[in-house]
């Protein structure tokens, strides 16, 4: 019997295969029309829930912004999300009515604002039975980034679950939490919650290590 | 990770007892789970003001760390049901500006390459059925990108783009043209190395990883800021494509290997029982 000191971690484990910016032109790779290419039989897409979906339908929107105040317009964001009922959907389907997982994009075309078609999802449990106020996982991936940011995006008329949520209030700053809350407005009839990313300065979003 | 890829290792966890349990390490998508945390020295920083471009995009703040990542991060997609065309991976056939042209009529003009690989988890663990795509400039270094205005021209038969799944082993393979070199604004004359931009996801969102994959002796690899941000030559080690003549095709192309290892998952089924 060793003792699990005796091989020191560093020793036993490969390294990780090193991050690069996705640069400039990660469209042509992850997001093929926004570079102008012809789309392929299935791609991954900014609709998370079809019309089949069950669940409050609702659209994400935002800007990622850099630490002078532009626009990033060449942004890449991949969004993960528990459905309706708190259940992450990990099998991948484009048949299925609802994908937790999703890509959008920040382009000049779109002037700059990324958005999703989806679903409000539910708290999801932990294996303690506490539960997590509704969110959503952000990465956002873009030329001068060089390893992806991490972040969450949580609901601003969810006030009571966010007060309880255990990650929120990981947070130390109570003054950053705010910077995950996105702000409900209605979008040609639709329910839209806004969320901006600071990249850096004032108001910076608050972005994860996990 | 060329000579270190042939060996096992299996998770040792402590059991309220003090016994010493050796587990196999499963799949993750289980609260039990946990990755191993990333080095972000290792990693390139934020804040590499060589690349000019991340002096703006880079948070000034602390990255808040989770230290018990919930489900919401150890969970991720799986895309064995993501429908894949034919030649998805084989940038030779995959893209034609007339579409009256196929197959053979109208091949990319470049060095034909065959880019292969193995995704391993940091225990040397193969991950198979894993989305792996990868995106390129054409042999003369322009982008089929609308942003792109590079002088070199268009290919009329190379888009640019592959993506597959890795197979059982965690095989992955693309059919491609070697990627010209290209300048770019950052110092006065930059330029980049021939580079293939490689995006692969693993079994979580946790490992999801995108990094550019280099070409063995190419002497731009320690000219180029992008490589630069990061600070340990071993970290540009394993983003260099190595040639390998083994699996280079007679008369028709030459092989590059290149690996991609993701953070590795361990058990950890203890902790939560107080």
């Amino acid at each position: 019997m060793h003792q699990p000191n005796s091989r020191p971690l560093a020793d036993t484990l490969l390294k990780e295969t090193a991050s690069q910016t996705a640069g400039p032109y990660v469209h042509i790779g992850l997001a093929l029309e926004l570079a102008g290419l012809p789309p392929r039989d299935e791609e991954i897409g900014p609709r998370l829930a079809g019309d089949g979906a069950k669940g409050e339908h609702i659209d994400l929107v935002g800007r990622v912004i850099d630490g002078n105040g532009d626009t990033v317009r060449d942004a890449l964001l991949e969004a993960w999300q528990a459905d309706a009922d708190g259940e992450y959907q990990c099998q991948f389907d484009l048949a299925a009515p609802f994908n937790s997982f999703g890509r959008s994009a920040a382009t000049a075309e779109n002037d700059g604002e990324w958005r999703f078609a989806t679903l409000k999802p539910g708290a999801v449990a932990l294996a303690d039975g506490r539960r997590m106020a509704p969110h959503v996982n952000l990465a956002i991936f873009a030329r001068g980034i060089n390893i992806q940011l991490q972040t969450r995006l949580y609901f601003d008329d969810e006030e009571a679950a966010n007060a309880a949520c255990p990650i929120l209030n990981a947070i130390e700053s109570v003054t950053r939490r705010q910077t995950l809350i996105a702000t409900r407005e209605t979008r040609e009839g639709r329910p839209c919650y806004r969320f901006d990313i600071r990249l850096q300065g004032e108001g910076e979003t608050v972005f994860f290590d996990f | 990770m060329s000579g270190r890829e042939a060996f096992t290792w299996q998770a040792v966890v402590v059991g309220e007892n003090g016994a010493i349990d050796e587990l196999e390490r499963p799949m993750p998508h289980n609260d039990d789970t946990r990755f191993v945390p990333r080095d972000h020295n290792w990693h390139p920083p934020a804040h590499a003001p060589g690349y000019k471009t991340s002096v703006a995009r880079s948070p000034r703040q602390a990255l808040v760390s989770l230290v018990a990542p919930t489900r919401s991060e150890l969970a991720g997609p799986d895309f064995t049901s993501l429908r894949l065309g034919p030649h998805d991976n084989d940038l030779l056939l995959n893209f034609r500006e007339d579409p009256a042209l196929a197959g053979t009529a109208g091949l990319p003009i470049g060095e034909r390459i065959l880019l292969f690989g193995r995704v391993v988890d940091q225990f040397g663990k193969p991950v198979p059925q894993t989305l792996v795509e990868m995106w390129q400039a054409n042999a003369g270094g322009r982008y089929r990108h609308k942003k792109d205005r590079y002088l070199a021209p268009l290919d009329p038969n190379f888009g640019g783009v592959g993506r597959c799944l890795s197979d059982a082993d965690g095989w992955y393979r693309f059919r491609t043209i070697k990627p010209g070199p290209y300048p770019w604004p950052n110092d006065v004359n930059s330029w980049r190395p021939a580079h293939i931009h490689v995006s692969v996801m693993g079994p979580s969102i946790s490992t999801r990883l995108i990094t550019q994959m280099y070409f063995e002796g190419d002497p731009l690899i320690p000219l180029c800021p992008i490589v630069n941000t990061l600070r340990d030559p071993e970290a540009v080690a394993t983003m260099t494509g190595r040639l390998d003549m083994a699996r280079s095709r007679s008369m028709d192309c030459l092989a590059y290997r290149f690996d991609l290892v993701v953070r590795g998952a361990v058990q950890t089924y203890f902790e939560n029982q107080g």
